[in-house]
């Protein structure tokens, strides 16, 4: 009788782990802007989109859009952690310090926060290497300028976009050293009128090529309607401007997202502090317009191969800052901790950051 | 020749509790709007029952999302109280929004650099509740005067103040007030732990309840038991009668736009002491705004506002909810809010006014269309 009973409970217990196990992951994103921004929201949900795709049947996954930053989404990522969800993507800055707290009274579910610097446990700090990218994006623009002056419209004075918007500066100067960048906040991440706006006044300042670090592809619609050539951001905006859009430093997530889902369900992931480059293939650049000649090509392939094969580092000496003191000295390059605080500007940028005050 | 003629004018009968029976029907018609517009988008009756089940669940349940809905009650109720005082004398206050902004700074300056050093909690936190108050209040001031002695019009005055105010904002995180270790992001240091607003046990929801319900019983009293909330009554009656039997609009007018700033700085203040614990965009989702419909859906009864408030803090928290569950976008549940203020006032339209047709009355021309209350 006895044995009966273990046979039984034994079966039982099996057929209970074999439906855990077959059991999907639930999986939820929680977005800064609307997914039809045409811009970063968009690129995660992308790359959500993909991974549903990828790993059909072992996940399900859902999102909320446009939550505010700060301590309110809380209570947003709180509502995902008691519907059952089990693994967490928190998008923008904003939600760190509520994805940490969430984190800590969660522990068995698993947090990933996008662009900040807090982990735990259970909580990954992920983002990429967009700077890398954005250096051969300025190579583009460098090449196709002709007034020399390239206009780059900025969202917030944060290292994120101080890095982004050097690495450009760089590529510039590597084949144009008499470019300039001018740099315009407009202190919004997402604000198509704002950002047009910003872009116009550029291409009344002389720029003729309009790059951007915004999350809408509204600047790039303002150099279509001057008729100046323009570089996206975040995903492939060609559909937007297609006379003006000559590439686009871009967001591949979904690599990402079903490299980490895949090792959660086979239970080896660790977390951590992420931050993946173009060989990871999270970063890449948008295919060229039909505008841009074989020569432009040919040298971006090369630097593209060459940051891959980590020959070759865009924040590698000799660097200059606008006061023209050497920050970075030939033969060594930038530290991962220097990148992350950067808040000062390369020799060819026109443009201040705000001071922070010492208090 | 025949003349038809539409004439509107106001309905001589009431119905009972009438106020009450509009806010209700309007309800019921912005929801059934909404449910056919959620059955042609997705096909599916099903979804309709699916997505009200959420929204009337989800954030009415201590398990489930209660706790946020009543955290987001409070700047609403609190912001609303104060409206209800100046619309009762029909000045627009829109400047809410901006008077809330105000009160957060305030409280953050206070909390991290006037008296960051203070050690007692009580103290604190009370010197910072009514910094917030006086800065909303100031805030309010300016359309008030601006009004009282130069008739320049408030909704216009209050409305680009409020774009004043978030710039101001924007100028202080972006710069002197800036955390030194955050990174160069947009936002202030965290506050002192002492200046943080205690909890009630351990529910999660922080003590603004209790100012809330405190001023609920406030606004009741100057509303309906007081020689002000008379006047004030008067004046939005009748202002040409109010002056004649010698009250004065002005002086009215300003007390009523203090009491407004002060609530919503105040709303302010509880919100960034209590939720946020610092400064940064996104401390507001727009409840100056909101609150202009919760006070106008509570007929401007204090009490009212209040379930008001939590019903549309309720509307906000379920609104997320249906992202999840029901995969609807954002844009549907700012539909549903602005279809319910648009029945709203559709049914007051009707059930205030009737259409007479006349005949042949060349002489009198268009319609009576003024006042209600």
């Amino acid at each position: 009788m006895k044995k009966v009973f273990l046979i039984v409970l034994i079966i039982s217990l099996l057929t209970l782990s074999i439906t855990a196990v077959a059991k999907p992951l639930k999986v939820a994103f929680i977005y800064i802007g609307p997914t039809g921004d045409a811009g970063w929201t968009y690129a995660h949900d992308q790359g959500r989109i993909y991974a549903e795709k990828v790993l059909d049947g072992k996940i399900t996954t859902t999102y909320i859009e446009s939550v505010p930053e700060g301590m309110e989404s809380y209570n947003t990522i709180k509502s995902l952690a008691k519907r059952g969800y089990n693994v967490i993507f928190t998008t923008s800055f904003g939600y760190m310090d509520a994805t940490l707290m969430a984190a800590q009274e969660f522990p068995k579910i698993h947090f990933f926060h996008c662009s900040g610097y807090k982990t735990a446990e259970n909580m990954t700090a992920y983002f990429g290497r967009m700077y890398q990218p954005r250096f051969l994006s300025g190579i583009v623009a460098g090449m196709m300028t002709k007034s020399n002056i390239i206009g780059y419209v900025a969202a917030h004075p944060i290292p994120e976009v101080i890095r982004g918007i050097n690495a450009f500066a760089l590529g510039v100067k590597l084949v144009n050293p008499r470019a300039k960048v001018k740099v315009v906040w407009t202190n919004t991440w997402y604000d198509p009128a704002t950002e047009k706006e910003a872009a116009l006044s550029l291409i009344d300042a002389g720029a003729d090529v309009i790059a951007q670090h915004q999350d809408s592809p509204a600047p790039q619609q303002a150099a279509q309607e001057r008729g100046v050539y323009s570089i996206g951001y975040n995903s492939d905006m060609s559909a937007f401007a297609p006379k003006a859009h000559l590439t686009a430093p871009i967001w591949n997530w979904g690599v990402f997202y079903v490299d980490v889902l895949q090792k959660i369900i086979d239970g080896t992931y660790k977390h951590g502090n992420v931050w993946l480059g173009m060989k990871d293939g999270v970063v890449d650049l948008a295919p060229f317009g039909h505008m841009v000649p074989e020569n432009v090509k040919t040298i971006v392939e090369v630097f593209k191969k060459a940051i891959i094969d980590g020959e070759f580092d865009p924040f590698q000496g000799p660097i200059y800052d606008q006061s023209g003191n050497l920050r970075v000295k030939t033969g060594s390059k930038l530290s991962d901790e220097e990148l992350l605080s950067m808040n000062w500007f390369v020799d060819n940028v026109e443009g201040k950051i705000p001071e922070t005050s010492s208090e | 020749m025949l003349h038809l003629k539409l004439k509107i004018e106001k309905r001589l009968e009431r119905f009972k509790c009438e106020n009450f029976l509009i806010s209700v029907v309007s309800l019921i018609i912005s929801l059934v709007i909404m449910g056919i517009f959620i059955w042609i988008n997705t096909g599916n009756f099903a979804d309709v029952v699916e997505t009200y089940k959420e929204l009337f669940t989800w954030p009415f349940f201590p398990e489930l999302g209660l706790v946020d809905t009543i955290l987001k009650m409070i700047p609403l109720a609190l912001i609303a109280l104060g409206l209800l005082v100046v619309f009762k004398m029909k000045v627009w206050n829109i400047g809410a929004e901006g008077q809330l902004y105000l009160g957060a700074m305030a409280t953050t300056w206070g909390a991290l650099f006037l008296f960051k050093n203070m050690s007692n909690s009580i103290s604190m936190i009370t010197l910072l509740l009514i910094f917030g108050a006086i800065a909303g209040a100031l805030w309010a001031l300016i359309p008030a005067i601006l009004k009282a002695f130069l008739k320049l019009d408030e909704i216009v005055t209050t409305l680009m103040l409020n774009y004043i105010a978030v710039y101001w904002l924007n100028y202080l995180i972006y710069g002197p007030w800036k955390d030194p270790k955050g990174f160069n992001f947009p936002l202030t240091a965290v506050f002192p732990k002492n200046s943080w607003l205690p909890e009630l046990g351990d529910t999660g929801i922080h003590i603004g309840i209790i100012i809330t319900f405190i001023l609920v019983f406030v606004t009741y009293f100057i509303m309906y038991k007081t020689h002000l909330g008379f006047e004030l009554k008067i004046i939005g009656d009748n202002p040409k009668a109010a002056r004649y039997s010698g009250i004065s609009i002005e002086k009215n007018l300003i007390i009523a736009m203090i009491f407004s700033g002060a609530l919503a700085g105040l709303a302010g203040s509880i919100q960034v002491l209590g939720v946020q614990h610092r400064l940064q965009h996104g401390f507001s989702t727009g409840y100056g705004y909101t609150a202009i419909i919760v006070a106008w859906l509570a007929r401007l009864n204090p009490f009212s506002a209040v379930i008001v408030a939590f019903l549309f803090g309720g509307l906000l928290v379920g609104g997320e909810q249906l992202q999840i569950v029901m995969r609807f976008p954002i844009s549907m549940i700012s539909a549903l809010q602005g279809l319910i203020l648009f029945s709203l006032l559709a049914s007051e339209a009707i059930f205030k006014y009737r259409i007479k047709i006349t005949k042949n009355d060349p002489i009198k021309i268009g319609g009576e269309f003024n006042g209600n209350t």
